[in-house]
Parts: structure tokens; sequence; C-alpha cells
């Protein structure tokens, strides 16, 4: 018998005993939507980590001032201001794994611009610093040597800051060569930051101004502390091929030993390798959107269940349909097709519902619960195929036994 | 002469029933011509059923030899027996057997479906095997908005759409009145005179009788096999309608 007959017969079954069809195929549809809308969801978590990793800039690692001991009082990490902008030139000459290393002091302050005012981040920064974060101008220029040692009155400016100083819809090549005031000290923007979104904790990285190290020690931020040349954080880029860890451990070793700390003495620093802790995160996102899906497939799984036992009724109710197909000529391997695609037709009808539900479900679950959610072709064909083999193997045993019948004894059961 | 188209040899067929052995055939010599119509009559339990099924290679003898046609039959694989039954013998039963919310011409074609034909050809055969009995007008009608005659005459008409050598029919005025029956035996008879073999079991003398030749059966055996001069059911059913009445 021709495939179509055959699809032909399959259909006509399932249309005679609709409700009981569409009851089988319900657990098939849960399934199959389950499965696309966990797949969704878990692909949107990994891609925000990716996209966070990616917005991080690779290999990346901080040093972060530590705690310092006062006479007992152990004060929180950041306490003190123990690194140096000597620190940062020790390391990048002496650990040669590094690529760059970025000082950078931070604070806040008032922005002013005509009659419009923001309060931001502002950093003191290096040109190193925005090679470590793979941060590019989208308009403008970068700091030049002498701006950075005469701590000039310039400053680089985040996509957001400039939206809010001069206006949502204004053209990001009008806002170099403008003066704003930055906490009363006048300086002129000299070129516009490329969009860089939300970082790992959500802050919203665009939100920021950038002055060169010096002019963020000299002139905004207080006197001078010392001759020390104290900085808030460094952030280092490691090269492509060196390894992480040992990177980490020369750059503590070194620091300790400029820091004349003794063994058994508690670094007065940290170092965190944000990019390893990211890819962690995604590592447990990836494992998490495997088991969602794991899970979405057993509802697959008892709808296959389903399947079988539906399809094992229709075989009894059916006996002498069988019988008397068999009788005028049927072959035992039609029967079985016949069984076979019935329940193959079943569970990919299923399938398909499947995935318009789970196309909806994973809209919804982002309109709703606001998470990001990523389709994928893959996923949707994944599960698709998924359903049809389920109808494969749960519909092969009970088309196996319909094939099975001899003809005399399925032409004379009551 | 001709090879019979049925040519039976010592044919048993024994069951096990619980701790007895059941024998439903016990021997059974038959030769049967082309072109006969021949009644197997005996009470139930006679083994007239099982011979119907050896005979349509619906079940194997347990020994013994059955030529269809001089085709020997009883080692050949289920498949090959498929093909027999597919091409050479056609099936009346007494519960119709029609596949339920099916057209009658689908009914028809569907030992059609089992062979390689194309679906125009398909439906051009069932097409002109429902108006050779009569029922070219009702060719969408289903199973259930049809009579016990006209769902009989629909599968009569399936046993034919192959071209069959043979015509086995198992009781097929049984689920049926008396002038249904008629109908029915009148149909049969005008094929088995254009040519086709039919053999019917029956446990009614009156339908036996319009067969020419009645072979009788107890406990598995040939009780009697005799010629008889066959009463026509076409003559019968104008007897009792006066022709112009509606049918």
């Amino acid at each position: 018998m021709s495939w179509l007959a055959t699809l032909r017969i399959a259909l006509n079954a399932l249309r005679v005993n609709k409700l009981r069809s569409m009851l089988t195929m319900l657990g098939i549809i849960i399934g199959v939507g389950a499965v696309i809308t966990m797949i969704a969801v878990g692909g949107g978590a990994q891609a925000r980590v990716e996209e966070q990793i990616r917005s991080l800039g690779a290999n990346v690692m901080m040093i972060v001032p530590g705690s310092t001991t006062s006479t007992g009082i152990r004060l929180g990490s950041g306490a003190a201001q123990t690194l140096t902008e000597d620190d940062a030139r020790a390391i990048a000459l002496e650990v040669e794994q590094v690529q760059a290393v970025a000082p950078t002091l931070r604070g806040s302050g008032q922005l002013v611009y005509g009659n419009s005012n923001w309060s931001t981040q502002i950093y003191g920064a290096t040109p190193e610093y925005f090679e470590v974060r793979e941060w590019a101008l989208v308009s403008g220029r970068m700091f030049e040597p002498q701006e950075l040692s005469g701590a000039a009155k310039v400053a680089l400016i985040g996509q957001t800051t400039a939206r809010q100083l001069f206006g949502e819809n204004v053209p990001l090549e009008s806002v170099v060569d403008q003066t704003l005031r930055v906490r009363k000290v006048p300086m002129t923007v000299i070129g516009v930051l490329d969009r860089k979104g939300q970082s790992a904790i959500g802050q919203d990285q665009d939100d920021v101004l950038f002055v060169p190290l010096s002019t963020a020690r000299n002139r905004l931020f207080g006197a001078p502390q010392g001759k020390l040349r104290r900085v808030g954080t460094i952030s280092i880029k490691v090269r492509e091929d060196a390894d992480m860890k040992l990177t980490e451990e020369r750059i503590r070793e070194l620091l300790r030993q400029r820091h004349r700390l003794q063994p058994g003495q508690d670094d007065d620093f940290t170092v965190r390798n944000l990019t390893e802790m990211l890819q962690a995160q995604e590592a447990s996102s990836r494992i998490l959107s495997l088991l969602l899906a794991a899970v979405a497939s057993v509802s697959l799984l008892v709808g296959g269940i389903g399947i079988m036992n539906i399809m094992l009724v229709s075989v009894t109710e059916r006996t002498r349909e069988i019988g008397l197909r068999m009788a005028v000529g049927a072959r035992s391997r039609d029967i079985l097709m016949q069984f076979l695609i019935e329940a193959v037709t079943l569970s990919l009808i299923g399938g398909l519902a499947g995935v318009v539900l789970g196309v909806a479900g994973s809209y919804l679950v982002g309109q709703f619960a606001g998470w990001p959610t990523v389709m994928k072709a893959e996923a949707v064909l994944l599960a698709v195929g998924f359903a049809a083999a389920v109808g494969v193997f749960f519909g092969f045993y009970p088309a196996r036994k319909a094939a099975q019948l001899l003809p005399i004894d399925a032409l004379r059961y009551e | 002469m001709d090879t019979p188209i049925i040519r039976t040899r010592e044919l048993c067929k024994q069951y096990v029933m619980g701790d007895t052995v059941v024998r439903a055939l016990d021997g059974v010599s038959i030769d049967i011509a082309s072109g006969e119509l021949v009644a197997v009559m005996g009470p139930s339990g006679s083994g007239k059923s099982t011979f119907m099924n050896v005979l349509g290679c619906l079940d194997r003898p347990t020994s013994g030899h059955y030529e269809l046609a001089g085709e020997p039959v009883e080692n050949l694989t289920a498949d090959q027996l498929a093909a027999i039954r597919n091409r050479r013998i056609g099936f009346v039963f007494q519960q119709f057997n029609l596949l339920p919310r099916t057209s009658a011409l689908e009914n028809v074609e569907l030992p059609l479906m089992y062979t390689d034909m194309a679906r125009a050809e398909r439906h051009a055969h069932a097409r002109r095997r429902l108006e050779q009995v009569g029922l070219g007008e009702r060719l969408d009608h289903h199973p259930r908005q049809l009579s016990g005659g006209q769902q009989q005459r629909v599968a009569i008409a399936r046993a034919l759409v192959n071209d069959p050598l043979l015509i086995l029919a198992d009781e097929p005025t049984g689920a049926l009145d008396s002038r249904t029956s008629l109908e029915v035996m009148a149909l049969l008879q005008r094929l088995n005179r254009d040519g086709i073999t039919v053999v019917l079991v029956t446990h009614e003398q009156d339908v036996a009788a319009f067969a020419g030749r009645i072979i009788h059966f107890r406990d598995g055996r040939v009780l009697s096999d005799r010629a008889h001069a066959p009463s026509d059911a076409q003559a019968r059913l104008d007897r009792a309608e006066p022709a112009g009445a509606a049918t």
C-alpha cells in the first residue's frame, strides 16, 4: 500500500475518534511545548551571560584593595587604598603573561551642561583600560599622552550620560568638543564611547564618564595622598594563550613582595578573575537549561506512553478490521505500517501543535516574567524530531501486536 | 479435463482444547472444478467453517494437501498467502465486515489498496463492480446508510474487485431476511453463470437449493457429496414480485 494511502487511513482513523486523538496528543503537545519553552529560557539565560562576557572583555582580571587590620579591627574589602600606580607598572613589567594593565580611580560626581545636570560614575583611567575592556570609541579620540601626564581637563563620555546631559536624540558627533562641568571643573568632551549595555550585576555600564587618571586624582577626588599615587582598582588583560590561574598566582606573589607582607599575613588586596567567574556562571546556566529540557522531555515520554496506551486500545477495537484487511490481502507489514503511521501521525501533529504552544509559551515568559528567551530552530527541530521518535518507539509495540495477529483469529474476534 | 480450481487430499486440521484434541477436519479430499456453485452444509461443529478457512488460505491445515488452481499452498509463507487471498479469492462474510464510516466505493476498493494499482484505476474498478451489483447510485454511502442486503452487495462487489477465481461465502444470507437472501443468491448465481466459481457455507436447505452441488460435512468428514439441480433465485424473485415494482 502506498504511503499516501496509509496516511489517509491514519488521518481517517484519528478523525473518527476526534476527542480521544486530541487527548492523546495533549501529552505530546505539552511535552514539545515544554521542551521548546525550556530550551528558549535556558538559551536566553546563557545568551545573557555570554553577552556579559563579551561586554567585560576576554581574559580580564581585577585587583581590588583588600582589607587592612589596624589595631585589631579588620575593615572590609576596599577599605584601604593599598594599590598604587607603581604596582600597576610593576605588574606590566614583570608578569609576562599580562597584555595590558589599567589602574583606575573611581568616584561619583555631578555633571552640569547648560541647564541639565546628572550624577554619574567618574573613572580616572588610562587608554589601557579601554584595551582591557575591549571598549571602542564611536566618535572623537582617545586621551593623548600629554593629557595623561598633565592632568588635562578632557573627558570621554558614556552614551547614557551623553543622552542624559545633551538630550535623548542628540547626534553623538555633536557631543564632542562640548564643555561640561564635572564637580564644578570645566572639562571638554573629546570622545563618545561605544554602547556596552548591562554589567553582570545589572548596572548600566554606559552611565559613566572617563577622565585621565591624573586629572581624577589631582582635580576631582582631592589632593594627592602622599607620594605613592594610590589607585582604586587595577584591571588586567591576560594574553590569549596564557593560563589565568598561573597569572593570578604570579601577580599575587609580586604584590605580596611589593607590599612587604610576611608569610602567614593576609593579602591586602584581592585578585578577581572575572572571566572565570562568568564562565562558571555560563556553565551553570548551561547545565540549568539542560536540566530544564530533560525535565520537559519526561513529559514527552509520558505523552508517548499515552500514545502507546491508546494505540493498544485502537488495535483491540479494530481487530476485526485487521482481520478483514488481512483476508483481502494485507500483509503483516502493511498492518504494521498502518498502525505505526497512525501513531507517528498522532505524535507529529501533536508535535507541531506543541511547537506553536512552545513559541507562544517562550514569548509569554519573555513578556511577563521578563526573562530573556532565545528561540532556536535547532530546538524546534529537535523537539519535533523527538516527538516523531516517540511516536515510532511507542507505536511500534501496538503495531507489531496488530501485525502478528493471525487473520483467522482477527476475523473471528468478537 | 481442466485442473480443478480446488483439490484437497486428506486435509486434516486439529485443535487442542484443554486436554482434548478436536479434529475439525479429518481427512477431507474434494475436487471442485472451475465454474461450479457448491454449497457446503452441516451442523455446527461439523468442520465446514474450518474447511472454508483453509480453502480461503486464512488458516493452515495440520496435514494434507491443498492445491488452488494447480498451485500447492500448504508451504507458502504468510506473505505469499496474503498475495493469494488478494488476487485469487473473494470473501463474503455473514456479518458483511465492511469498514464503518467508509464509503461503499472505498470499501470495495480495499483489496486494491494492497496492490500497486494507481488511484484512478482503483476507483474505476470499484465503481464498475458496484454498478455490477446494482449499487452504482450509492458509491458515497456509508454502510450505516445502507440496508443489510445493500451492505452484502457492497461486500460482494468487494469480493469481485480483484477478478478472483473463487468466491468463498460464509453464511452470506445468515444476517438477511428471506427476500434479501433471495436477492443475494440471485446475484451469486448470476456471477457464477458469468464464470466465477462460488463455494458457500450455509446451514439453510433453502439457500443450498440454489447450488449445483451440495457437500455435507459431519465430524470433520465428508458425509455426502452430490450434484443437485439448482433452482433459479431470480425466477423466484420475479414470481414473488411482479415486474415493474420498485426494487
